[in-house]
């Protein structure tokens, strides 16, 4: 991989994780409105996949939707600003953590009526096809929305029409506190596929390069055929389902084995040293930067303006209400 | 709310040129077809539409003339139908998503009410979701239960949603045209019951109707009758029969079943007095009780006499042996109109 688009992932994962470490603090004091789930442990799914798609590609992401966002390319302060429900944010301050929307680098509408995105990845699809400009959808599944109906008669209907959709099935082992070993017959999302008619990977979440390989590949074949593919990532969220989860379902030691053995920002950094790719320099730069714009923007989000009051009726219809 | 002052409207269209004669089914083929050829972003989709016409035959010859493209049939699978319609409409493409039957519309609402509705809401207007979701409803074609109710007002509850439902052919194409080319979804419900119960003559013009505005059917002073769909049939025969005794009421096709043109039915009951509303749907909860409620709110100093409404019952659609004893009959609403007449 070209060196400026590992220096990239990089940037995208490192933000990802001090984005959504600050926020479990933010959270713990109080200072963040809502419902926020966290994306920590699972920052190489996200930047992986999207390492892979081209400009005219859309993602689309889910309630864990702060790293999706982020590595479509979401301004991380616009980002925030959402989070907190500020004006600037990016909707306004209207969709709020869970349905942060930003045409302008193709990252549809988060979607927290999980599954839904499957089958709204297949109009993105059928729109590019239309348009032919090679261009492809690719929504990102929990494993428990994997379970969802509407997600099998897309994958159906994705291979019968022949759509460049790339379902990415994130499996991070629970669905809310429901564990994938026991909610998913057979255990495996990415042997579905063959059900489909279409091929199916599945590959570690927590190492980029083994995502992004596979990506690649499957993001490729859409692309060039119209096809297409799922490919299933594992990998464990390192928080809760939202923060405030209690975790019971958690084992022993399970969340401390994956920050020690599991952590895709380590394990990267590792690889691209031991191989010479990149120097530790040259990460060091990007681990200042990117601090100096989390303590910025958290520090700044704070004092932003809200909404006016006045625009609660507002974008119910297009036409005045 | 528009105002709706422009909109009264006549049941007899004026002849000219293109006119045929058309029921209101073929006047939603007529309608697509326009849209079709001239909006290269129409998609028409759904189970059965393409190959075989669909199962009413709202669809028929529209992909032999547009393409498979353009046409699609889809698999037996209404939650998706929906969710990619949304995604097709979130990236600027205008989809007409048919579904077989009203019944089987429900695997739908996840999609509808989740996103459809609230797109252009939570992105702030970055986000829109410009489709439409036809569906026939309604009973009186002794058709099992799933395939005869009346659930409005289940989308009538969702903001950001447009219930729009004609009652005749000029209205089910001028509706339908402006449906496709709203910028919000429709749920656009289709009386299957009047499907080919008459004949207009309708202009093929590609002249939409304006939504969110009722038509107003008859004029008169003495009862104002809201009604929608299929009873607009029946409450005309009533209201017909009623004035050769020289009672006069307005009648006023609702249309658009949300959001509702509260100033057309407010006006109208200022001047009568009186206000009765026919709905085949179950009464509770039925668009009758909102419309009775803003009446109650707005015009309660207006009104002569407690609101009456005539509706279907509160059970489970009966099948066809006892389908017209749960409909509202010309019977029963004249009765209902003669009493409202007493207070």
């Amino acid at each position: 991989m070209e060196k400026s688009k590992l220096l990239t992932a990089y940037r995208k994962m490192r933000t990802i994780r001090d984005f959504e470490e600050r926020m479990h603090v933010e959270f713990a004091t109080g200072g963040v409105p809502g419902f926020v789930h966290l994306y920590v442990g699972q920052e190489a799914c996200a930047v992986g996949v999207c390492s892979q798609l081209e400009g005219n590609d859309t993602l689309l992401g889910t309630h864990r939707g702060h790293g999706h966002a982020l590595a479509k390319g979401v301004d991380a302060r616009r980002l925030l600003f959402e989070i907190f429900g500020r004006a600037e944010g990016l909707c306004g301050g209207n969709a709020g953590s869970c349905h942060v929307h930003d045409s302008s680098v193709r990252y549809i509408g988060a979607n927290s009526g999980v599954g839904s995105g499957a089958a709204i990845a297949c109009g993105v699809a059928l729109a590019a096809k239309t348009r032919s400009d090679g261009a492809v959808a690719v929504p990102l599944i929990g494993e428990g929305a994997a379970n969802q109906g509407v997600v099998l008669e897309a994958m159906n209907l994705a291979s019968v029409w022949k759509l460049p959709v790339v379902f990415v099935f994130e499996n991070n082992g629970y669905a809310e506190a429901t564990g994938s070993d026991w909610a998913i017959a057979g255990g495996e999302l990415w042997g579905r596929a063959a059900a489909f008619d279409m091929p199916g990977v599945a590959v570690e979440g927590h190492d980029f390069f083994a995502v992004s390989e596979a990506a690649a590949e499957l993001i490729d074949r859409a692309r060039k055929e119209s096809r297409p593919a799922v490919l299933e990532l594992r990998q464990k969220r390192f928080y809760g389902h939202f923060e405030g989860d209690a975790q019971t379902y958690r084992g022993d030691g399970e969340v401390d084995y994956l920050r020690s053995e599991r952590d895709c920002l380590t394990i990267f950094t590792d690889r691209v040293i031991a191989e010479d790719w990149l120097t530790k320099e040259e990460l060091a730069v990007i681990d200042e930067e990117v601090t100096t714009l989390i303590a910025d923007i958290y520090e700044e989000v704070k004092e932003a303006a809200l909404p006016a009051e006045s625009r609660l009726f507002d974008n119910v219809y297009a036409s005045p209400y | 709310m528009r105002n709706s002052a422009n909109t009264r409207f006549d049941m007899a269209a004026p002849m000219g040129a293109h006119m045929a004669e058309v029921t209101l089914i073929d006047a939603l083929t007529m309608a697509m077809a326009w849209e079709l050829e001239h909006d290269p972003r129409v998609i028409v989709l759904g189970e059965d539409v393409g190959v075989n016409g669909g199962v009413f035959r709202a669809t028929a010859g529209l992909q032999q003339k547009f393409g498979v493209d353009r046409v699609q049939d889809t698999p037996l699978a209404e939650g998706m139908i929906a969710g990619i319609s949304i995604g097709m409409a979130a990236q600027g493409m205008r989809p007409i998503a048919e579904i077989q039957f009203m019944g089987f519309i429900y695997p739908t609402v996840d999609q509808i009410i989740n996103h459809a509705g609230r797109m252009r809401n939570r992105t702030r207007g970055r986000l829109t979701c410009p489709m439409v979701l036809r569906a026939p409803f309604g009973g009186g074609i002794h058709a099992p239960e799933h395939h005869s109710e009346s659930t409005e007002s289940l989308f009538a509850h969702m903001p950001g949603v447009r219930v729009v439902i004609p009652s005749s052919p000029t209205r089910a194409y001028g509706l339908l045209l402006a449906a496709i080319r709203d910028p919000d979804p429709v749920v656009f419900l289709e009386p299957k019951r009047i499907y080919r119960l008459n004949k207009q003559d309708v202009e093929d013009n590609g002249k939409a109707l304006p939504l969110d505005v009722c038509y107003v059917l008859r004029e008169g002073s003495d009862v104002t009758v809201v009604t929608w769909g299929a009873m607009t049939f029946e409450t005309l025969k009533a209201v017909d029969q009623l004035a050769r005794k020289g009672i006069r009421c307005d009648v006023i096709d609702l249309a658009t079943i949300s959001p509702i043109d509260y100033e057309t039915i407010l006006e109208s009951v200022q001047k009568t007095g009186r206000l009765v509303i026919v709905h085949e749907a179950a009464r509770t909860c039925g668009v009758g009780a909102e419309i009775a409620a803003i009446v109650a709110e707005k015009g309660m100093y207006d009104l002569q006499g407690p609101i009456r409404r005539v509706t279907g019952y509160d059970v489970v659609m009966p099948l066809f042996r006892r389908e017209m004893d749960y409909m509202p009959s010309v019977g029963k609403i004249i009765d209902v109109i003669q009493e409202s007449l007493e207070d």
